[in-house]
């Protein structure tokens, strides 16, 4: 800032648009690129668990196809059908990708001083601003003059629509905690431990952790909540006439929202980039910590992906409102009763979430035995029968 | 903070022309040589038949209904849990406890009586539909 003012005489308001534009700039290219390699990681895990190879062919392991995608997809004839609303088809894609990527403004990719704008309303915006993708949604399915398109955009809408109140209600649980909107003090009321994170925090923090994480993969229409994308019933939902780069938009909106599921349920729940107390501020290894947990995270959405079936339209609907809503709620008033009863007996809070934390890891035990059994159930030699 | 703000109108910016440079480009490289085959509604091969907007379910939009009041609650639960823990270090935490669980009280009832009337029910079977 002091280069741009002293060196090439520019006011300070000039200088700050500046700044404001290279960091946008830097902020979209990581999100362009992260939304890349995760389709490339997707198609290769995917591979990896059905036994077969996936894209191995563009540079090392395959990891430039989504170059060799895009390029093709720019190339590709961009077809309007007959009869479709020429004006709401074409900014349809517009709509999409702003909603996805607007998201990123609040989300920190690395330490506190890492986030493009630390809002003091940070929370509620992240809310808000995912309903834009709705808008887009419905207006491609109703825009296409397609009758698949139609339907997926209508249940796509609905399916979103629902599971945002889940999703806004078990948000109000790390807020109790840290007793603030900014996504900045969300990450400073949790700590570096395992048992010092907001997932971690109550059994009620718990159950609010659970319900955001399978409430936000429904919101980003990832399987098992796949239904507007439903193949075999609609062929591709929404997006059906779309192609050409338009539709490259869809899918980048679609891989930008895995990174984005990752990326708010680290920063909001799983103690974001916070560093033990001798190396905290230290830039690099906080963005680290930040990608690991992010990545970790994005894997566990594409291993749900190829290992859960899809739901059916009314067990969808049923999970949101009969049983996550529910959940939701009593989150929160658990959480309120927890911090009352707490206030008058401060020492419940240490003993309470490192019990939480034990209870998750024997869990966590007995569900890595579970596998090492199945495995070695399944493990009989096949070549000599 | 207030250019933290204008952070979101650049990156909406940068959005927009992200895809309108990209789809520039396109348009200058791409062929584009349209047929009426080409330009056919798609519905697996078959020639459509009729418009491709058509009615659809009315529980769209009873669940978009249910929504919207919800997310209107929520609207109003935010700034009070913003506050909660402050309420509770100047001892008035009882006091906004009761009321926002007052609150809520009142909407669950009306959610409750959705759910009887089977407003929260995907399909709902032809016996209990005559019935109600």
């Amino acid at each position: 800032m002091n280069l741009l003012t002293d060196t090439l005489g520019m006011t300070e308001f000039w200088a700050n648009v500046v700044i404001m534009l290279i960091v946008c700039t830097i902020v979209f290219a990581v999100f362009a690129l992260m939304s890349g390699i995760t389709s490339w990681a997707e198609r290769r895990i995917a591979g990896r668990m059905q036994s077969r190879y996936g894209c191995n062919r563009v540079g090392p392991q395959g990891i430039l196809q989504f170059v060799a995608d895009a390029v093709k997809l720019i190339l590709k004839e961009d077809l309007i059908p007959d009869g479709a609303d020429r004006f709401l088809y074409k900014i349809t894609p517009y709509l999409c990708l702003m909603g996805v990527l607007a998201t990123l403004v609040v989300l920190p990719l690395g330490s506190r001083a890492m986030m493009v704008a630390d809002l003091n309303v940070g929370v509620l915006y992240f809310i808000s601003i995912t309903s834009i993708v709705v808008i887009g949604i419905l207006m491609a399915g109703w825009s296409s003059n397609n009758k698949w398109s139609l339907l997926g955009g209508m249940r796509s809408a609905a399916q979103i629509v629902s599971y945002e109140i889940p999703v806004a209600m078990s948000l109000l649980t790390p807020i109790l905690i840290a007793g603030s909107l900014s996504v900045g003090d969300l990450l400073d009321s949790q700590g570096w431990l395992p048992w010092e994170w907001t997932a971690f925090q109550t059994p009620f923090s718990a159950l609010a952790f659970f319900v955001f994480f399978i409430g936000s993969l429904a919101e980003g229409n990832r399987t098992p909540f796949d239904l507007p994308e439903a193949e075999s019933e609609l062929v591709s939902g929404f997006n059906t006439e779309y192609s050409g780069f338009r539709f490259a938009v869809f899918f980048m909106a679609e891989y930008g929202n895995v990174f984005l599921i990752g990326l708010s349920t680290t920063a909001l729940f799983l103690g974001g980039p916070n560093l033990p107390g001798f190396l905290q501020g230290n830039p690099f290894l906080s963005v680290a910590v930040m990608m690991l947990k992010t990545i970790f995270i994005m894997f566990v959405v594409i291993w749900l992906r190829w290992t859960l079936p899809r739901f059916r339209i009314d067990q969808l609907m049923d999970l949101s409102w009969k049983y996550l809503l529910p959940c939701a709620l009593i989150a929160f008033f658990g959480q309120s009763v927890f911090m009352l009863v707490a206030h008058q007996i401060p020492a419940i809070t240490q003993i309470t979430s490192i019990v939480v934390f034990i209870v998750f890891l024997l869990i966590m035990i007995k569900f890595i035995g579970r596998i090492r059994t199945n495995y070695k159930e399944q493990s009989i030699p096949v070549g000599l029968n | 903070m207030l250019f933290e703000f204008a952070n979101i109108f650049v990156f909406l910016l940068i959005a927009i022309g992200f895809v309108f440079v990209t789809l520039v480009i396109g348009k200058l490289i791409r062929p584009d040589n349209p047929s009426p085959a080409k330009n056919m509604v798609y519905e697996c091969g078959e020639i459509p038949i009729g418009s491709g907007i058509r009615q659809f379910n009315m529980r769209f939009y009873l669940v978009t209904f249910v929504f919207v009041i919800f997310d209107v609650e929520i609207a109003f639960m935010y700034p009070v849990t913003a506050v909660f823990k402050e309420l509770i270090n100047s001892g008035y935490g009882l006091l906004a406890f009761v009321e926002i669980f007052l609150f809520v009280l009142i909407l669950l009832v009306g959610f409750v009586y959705a759910w009887s009337q089977g407003g929260l029910d995907w399909v709902r079977d032809q016996a209990s539909r005559l019935n109600s």
